[in-house]
Order: structure tokens, then sequence, then C-alpha cells
């Protein structure tokens, strides 16, 4: 569904002085994302992941460069067509609510996905509702302003918010920071939900035990890039291969606790 | 919960402005009592060398003159509460009358000046900051950079020089053509005379909203939530329509309601280079004829002016934002 | 940002020329030397093309007359110079008082707290509420007008946004930890006030004197154009321009145009000499 392929990202920055840098955050990246599975990006906090995402969706800023080429459904997705599909045939969730404008009712912010989908306001309405219903959100939710969401209300309007449109890929980027437990879990069960009904979900996290709960396949993210893509599984069986991903499983809390160096 | 909250805003705003006023007439009488300036001569003016002691006496009498400071400021606090602001020399009216009259004449001026710099900022700024580092964000930039610091009076003089000196499109003075009756006065004699002042007035209060609104435009098109929306497939217009007029139209609102002090200082300058006889000539006119009860009113409800935009201002918070009508934040 | 396109690389060729540092400081520059001709210029001239030529009345601008000459046969540039120089020093003066009055009560607010502080912020609230050109004429009016009652009103008038600034600075530093840590380790608060304060204040109190002056020029001569402020028989700018109103509907434009062109370019120079200021004198700019 999606492809990257030897894909980076360079900022033109300025330095001291005003002698002109260029920064490559992301170096030939390579990653696959399948219908019905779900992908973990992982890494360290701040090490560009979330830049990912922003250019499958098209939004870097404008002083980002970039190379290599991204395939959605075969075709490379060039900056027209990243318009035309950003919000229809693929879907962001956000961080946090920090990404809802927070003087705008959780409904209209809702309907508005729907209606940039190409629905009628009362379409866009109905669709609204319904994915409330299905996300155990009550009607009254759509009244509320973001400020007054408690955070498993908000995680769960913001998957909504998502799935109003028929998206087909999903990009979750870092969905669960400083949750709780129980929010976290939920959260990650509505994604292997989208997942199970055909869509690609790509998770993008720092939580590699989040990420191993519930994706096929783990790409670490190491230094701008994909230092390897392994399966959920080979991470239990010992078969990871490189060392910044061993450190990462070593680094958990209940294997053997060693601080991942440099990180 | 809300109107008690409502309440305890309104009771809180009216003490202020009890302590306001009483403030600015205690300054008021401090520095009129300061004053070289002698009420009587500046009243008889020419004539002074025509009227004998008694008779200035009857005057000093007649205007309170003649009482020490304190106890005028008594006498005319108590005058205050009865709602009797004095009598003005100049006008020989009492000053509420007079300054009930002129401000009806300066208040279509204001309003329409206001109003067009409002919307004419708000336009330029969205504008702006929508095409942040374009040529037409350079353009209005520049625009309000000279503006935002040109003389209001200079200003007045230049457009007096073009279109009713050069072009002869715009009277030269007044309100009303001369010779004409103020009851015969037409609507559309009246908006031809108060178009030039008014038009000064908003040509100068563009500037600083224009620039605020487009500070605030480029804050919101760097806020996560326009990210957000432009993941979700809007347009630059898409963002500006549903989040950024939404999110900048508040401190909008709030600025262009404290600018009142501005924009009545700014009148009494077009004022007095258009001649319009509106209550800004007649602050001029009370200075510089020494006549202090109509100064000192002046000053009085051009405070309560300020301090009722101020509060509209501080209101339309309350009512408009969400996290603090809800969220009493 | 799809609005957002400013190409790098138009933003790093002109950069390359000259860049951001040195462009303030060439601004900087310019505004100085552009103030300091307004301020000494009229000096040097002294007074030719003050007296009245009367075979010259009313002449437009020419060479030999760049701004023009009045209903006397006045040189209005020579005019326009003494009087801007006039108004700048007015202006510079007042601005002074108020800085001092503004650097003071700020100061105290911020130190003391409490009782002191509510009274001088309720203070600058009050003076907030009124507006400032009433204000201006009210204290002016006070003093009989005059040079004097300018100056006083001027003062009077401007302090009040330094005084937040100053407060609110003061309040700052005074609640940082390097400060709770020195009252601790057993400096006296002169020591204090001088280490830490000062290196932090004073940038702030010489950009906001600088950013008074326009300010203040501007509204000496509003005052003096309404007829409250200096006598008609000096020439300030806004007596010239006072003049100019007078005799505008004879199409004279010159007498009140040039005038008031040389008043906005001395108001831009101090407000972009104060603003490029900042910009080097502020951590956050100062590296950009």
């Amino acid at each position: 569904m999606l492809s990257v392929e030897n894909f980076s990202v360079t900022f033109t920055m300025y330095d001291r002085g005003l002698v002109q840098k260029q920064l490559t955050v992301i170096t030939d990246l390579d990653l696959e994302v399948r219908a019905g599975e779900v992908v973990a990006v992982v890494g360290s906090s701040g090490s560009g992941k979330s830049l990912l995402a922003h250019a499958v969706l098209g939004i870097l800023p404008a002083n980002a460069e970039t190379s290599g080429r991204i395939l959605f459904q075969g075709e490379p997705l060039s900056a027209a067509r990243c318009q035309a599909l950003r919000g229809r045939a693929i879907a962001l969730i956000p961080q946090s609510i920090g990404y809802l404008d927070p003087l705008m009712t959780v409904g209209a912010q809702v309907c508005r996905v729907g209606q940039l989908n190409g629905l009628a306001k009362p379409a866009a309405k109905l669709v609204m509702l319904e994915t409330f219903k299905r996300y155990n959100l009550a009607s009254e939710v759509q009244h509320l302003y973001p400020f007054q969401l408690s955070g498993g209300m908000a995680r769960r309007v913001l998957v909504a918010m998502a799935v109003v449109g028929q998206a087909e890929l999903v990009i979750a980027d870092e969905p669960t920071p400083g949750l709780h437990p129980d929010v976290v879990t939920e959260t990650l069960n509505h994604l292997r939900e989208l997942a199970s009904e055909g869509k690609g979900v790509m998770l993008i996290t720092h939580d590699i035990e989040a990420a191993l709960q519930i994706a096929d396949r783990v790409a670490v993210f190491y230094a701008g890039t994909t230092v390897e893509i392994a399966a959920a599984s080979d991470f239990a069986n010992g078969k990871l291969r490189h060392p910044y991903t061993q450190a990462l499983w070593r680094a958990l809390p209940q294997h053997d606790f060693i601080p991942v160096a440099g990180d | 919960m809300q109107l008690k909250r409502l309440a305890q805003f309104t009771v809180r705003k009216l003490i202020r402005l009890v302590l306001l006023l009483i403030a600015v007439s205690l300054f008021s009488f401090v520095l009129v009592s300061l004053s070289p300036v002698d009420p009587i001569n500046a009243y008889v003016g020419a004539e002074m060398l025509q009227i004998g002691p008694e008779q200035r006496q009857l005057i000093a009498e007649r205007w309170g003159l003649d009482q020490p400071m304190i106890t005028r400021f008594w006498l005319w606090l108590q005058q205050l509460g009865s709602g009797n602001l004095g009598t003005s020399m100049i006008f020989n009216q009492p000053v509420g009358t007079v300054i009930a009259n002129r401000f009806q004449v300066s208040l279509q001026m204001l309003a329409i000046a206001w109003l067009l710099s409002g919307l004419l900022g708000l336009g330029l700024g969205v504008l702006a900051g929508a095409y942040e580092g374009r040529w037409i964000d350079r353009t209005i930039r520049f625009y309000a950079y000279i503006l935002a610091s040109s003389p209001t009076f200079w200003m007045a003089l230049l457009l007096l020089i073009i279109f009713s000196v050069t072009l002869k499109l715009t009277p030269i003075c007044c309100a009303a053509p001369p010779g004409v009756l103020a009851t015969d006065v037409t609507l559309g004699q009246r908006i031809h005379h108060l178009i030039l002042p008014a038009v000064t007035l908003s040509i100068i209060g563009v500037a600083s909203i224009a620039l605020h609104t487009r500070q605030k435009l480029i804050e919101v098109l760097n806020s996560d939530y326009v990210l957000f929306a432009r993941a979700q497939g809007e347009t630059l217009w898409g963002i500006i329509r549903h989040h950024g007029l939404r999110n900048i139209l508040l401190p909008a609102i709030t600025l262009q309601f404290a600018s009142l002090s501005e924009l009545f200082g700014g009148a009494v300058l077009a004022e007095q280079v258009f001649a319009y006889p509106g209550l800004g000539e007649a602050t001029v006119q009370a200075a510089l004829r020494s006549d202090v009860p109509l100064l000192v009113g002046i000053v009085f409800f051009s405070a309560l002016f300020v301090y009722i935009g101020n509060t509209i201002a501080d209101l339309t918070y309350q009512i408009i934002d969400p996290r603090i009508r809800i969220g009493g934040l | 940002m799809t609005a957002q396109a400013v190409t790098p690389t138009a933003v790093s060729k002109r950069a390359r020329l000259w860049n951001r540092r040195q462009r303030t400081l060439a601004a900087i520059g310019a505004c100085a030397l552009l103030l300091i001709t307004l301020v000494f210029g009229s000096w040097l001239i002294g007074d030719a093309g003050l007296n009245p030529v009367l075979t010259q009345r009313n002449q437009p601008p020419s060479l030999a007359h760049p701004f023009g000459t009045d209903w006397l046969g006045r040189d209005m540039l020579s005019r326009s110079l003494h009087g801007m120089s006039l108004s700048i020093q007015v202006g510079l003066l007042a601005a002074s008082f108020s800085a001092v009055i503004g650097t003071g009560l700020g100061m105290i607010a911020g130190s003391f707290g409490g009782k002191i502080d509510a009274v001088i912020t309720w203070i600058v609230d009050v003076f907030f509420s009124l507006p400032h050109l009433v204000l201006l004429i009210m204290i002016a009016f006070a003093l009989g007008g005059g040079t004097k009652g300018v100056i006083v009103a001027v003062a009077l008038t401007h302090w009040t946004n330094l005084a937040r600034i100053v407060r609110a600075e003061v309040l700052q530093i005074n609640s940082s930890n390097y400060v709770q840590l020195s009252h601790r380790l057993g400096h006296s608060p002169f020591w204090i006030a001088y280490h830490h304060m000062l290196p932090h204040v004073f940038p702030q109190v010489l950009v906001g004197l600088i950013l008074l002056f326009p300010h203040a020029i501007l509204h000496e001569a509003a005052l003096s154009f309404i007829g409250i402020g200096l006598s008609p028989h000096t020439p300030a700018i806004g007596i010239i321009l006072a003049e100019a109103m007078r005799h505008l509907s004879t199409g004279y434009w010159w007498l009140g145009v040039l005038p008031g062109l040389l008043l906005l370019l001395a108001v831009k120079a101090f407000d972009s000499l104060g603003e490029n200021l900042r910009v080097l004198i502020d951590p956050k700019t100062s590296q950009l």
C-alpha cells in the first residue's frame, strides 16, 4: 500500500553568522506498509520520526527538501496527489488534543473531516454520530471543547477523526504519550482493529513495548534511518540483528533494564 | 454558576470604575488648582478693561471661583452626585449638555472610523499573514509601518490638501455647509462633511490592528492544530476560514475596543484640522480658553468612554472564549 | 506551508551580501547619523533663511529653496530644520524625564511588591484609562502651556509602559533561582541590584527610552499644533504645521506637506533606531 524507498529529508537552516547549513534528518529510509498490517516505527524521542509522517502527508515545512520515492498504492506520491489524498485516503492520528482547534467544538471538528471527505453537512453529522457510537463516545461529547475532554476521551476522539473519512492508510504519530496503561491498551486495540478491517496502519512511537503489543512488523529508527525491520515475533525469539535494536530490547524493565547508551 | 460569575465580574468592574473616577476627579482638581490661568480673565477676555471689581466678584461667585480648592472639589463632587457637571464658561451651557451635543456630532465620525479601521485592519492583517513574506505582505507591512507613527494632524492636513483643496471633492471644514441651520442639514451633507475626518482616523487606526492580526494569524498558521487541519486536507483559505478567523477574532476585537483611547486622541487632532465641531474640538477650545468645568468634564467623559471600551473588551472574552466561559480558567 | 514560500535561496543570496547583524548595525548607524544631522544641522545653517525676504514670498519648492518659502519669504527648509531640532530637543528632554520616572516606579513596584506594587500598578492603570492626548492637554493646560508645560506633560504621561516593562523584568529576576541563591549566600540587596538587576534592566531601559522619543516628539508636535504647546513665536515643527493650516486654502501645499514629512522621518528614525537596538540587545534575536 505504502512504500517508502531510499527516502531522505534535508533542512536548510541558518547556522551562526548566517552561514547556511544543510541538516539531513532522514537518510535513505526504506519502509513498507501493507494493507491489513500494523507497522511500528520505533525510535527515541526527537529523532525525527514525526517528519516521516509529515512527509507522507506532504506537510513538511517549506525549508525541507526531500529525495527518494514514496509510492502509495503503486503510484508515486507527487505534491498534487498528496494534496488530493491527505485527509481522504491517508489519515493522521496526532499526538494530543493540542492538535485540535481550541475554540471549536469537537463535533464541529469531526464533522469538518467528514465534509473534507466530500460529505454534505447533514451526512457528515450522521457519520460523526455513528463513529462516536462506535468508539463509545456519548453524543454530548460533540458539544464539548477540546480542553474539556479527559485523556481517554481525547484519544477516542482523535481515533474517530481518522475513521470518519474512508482512509486506507492511518498514520498514528505517537498516539500514547504519558497515558494511563489502560488507555494505552485501549488506543492500541483501536489501531489493531483498523488493521483488521484492511487498512494499513503506521504506528510511530518511542515506546517499543506498546509497539510490540500490536505491531506485525517493527521498523527501528535510529540516526535518521531504519536500521532494522523485524517481525514483532523476532524480538522475543532473539533474532534481532542490529545492536541498537538489541539495546532497545534489553533496556525494557522486564528484560535486563540496561539504559541505551547515547539515548 | 455562570450568572454568579457575571455578577461578580460586574461588581468588580463597577468598584474599579468608581475608584478610577475618584482618582480622575482628584487628579483633575489638583492640576487645575496648580494652574496659573485665571479663569475670570479667560472668561471675560477682551472686555477685561471695561469691568469693575464688583462685576469680577459677581462672575467669580457665579462660577464658584472664589471658593478654596477643597471646597470647590467637594461642591463639584456633590454636584456630580446629582448628575451636574457644572456650567461651561465658553458655551454658557451645562457641561453635560455641551458634552452630549458635541459627542453626538463626534459619534458618527468615530463610529465610522472605528468600524472602517477594524474591518480594513482585520482584512489587511489576514492577507499579510496568509501571504507572509510575499510582496503583498511586504506592502501591507510597509504601509502599517509608516502609518503607525505618522502624525494624525499631518495626515489630516495631507488629505485636506489632496481632496478638499486640490480635487475639491470634500468640504474644507465643519460638519455642515456654512449658513445652513442645524435642523436643515441633510444626511448627504452630513456624510459629505464627516467622511474625510473619519477616513483620516481610520487610515491611522488600521496600522496597529493589521500588524497585530498578521502576527496572530502567523502564530495560528504555525500551530499544531493547523498542521493537523492540513493533514486532514484543508487548503490555506479553508484553514483561515474555519480555524484562522475563529482564533484571531477574539484578540482583534479586544484590541479594537482597547483602541478607543487612541481614537479619542486622534479625534481631538482631526477635528481641530477639519474644524469639525465635535467633542475633540471642544476639548481644545476648553483648554485654550481656560474653560475649567468643560475641560474637567471632558477628561471625566473620556475616562468613562475608554473604560467602557476596555470593559467590553474584557466582556467579549468572558462571553466568547469557551475556555473562560465554560472552564472558568 | 504553501503560503510561506520565502525561497531559502533568495534569502541566502541577500544574506551573503550583508548579514543580519551588519544590517542591524548599518540601520542603527544611519538613523543615528540622520538624527544628529537633524539636531545639529540647524546650528550649522545658523539664521540664514529665517529672515523675511519679501521678494521671495510663497515660492514653491525649487533648487534654491527645496521646501519652498512662506508668506514672508522665509526659507521653509531652514525653518523646518530649526523647528525639528527644537522639537527633538524638547522631546528628548521630556522622554528622559519620563524614563527616569518609569524606571524608578517600575523598580520600586517590582522590588517592594505588596501594597506599594498594587498602588503603582493602579496608578499605571489610571493613566492607561485616559486618552493620552486628553491627559497631555489637561497637564499642559494646568501648567499654563509653553515649553515647560509641554515638557512636564510629556514627561508625566509617557512613563507608564516603561514602568510596566521594568516592573515585570524586576519581578522575573527576583523570582529567579540565582537571585534567591544570592540572597541566601548573604549578598546585600545593593550587591544583588548592581550585579543581577542592572545588567538585565539597563538594556530594557535604554531601548525603552529610545522608543519613547518618537512618541514624545509626536505629542510635543501635536500639543504645539493645537496651540497648547510651545509659543507661536518659536518655530517648532508643530507651530509651522499649524501656520500651514491657516494658509491651506491658498494652495501652498509645500508649507504643510514637507515639514510634516521631515517630522515623520525623524519619528521613524528614532523608531527604527530603538527597534534595531532591541534586536541587537535581546538575546533571543541578537544571534539571528
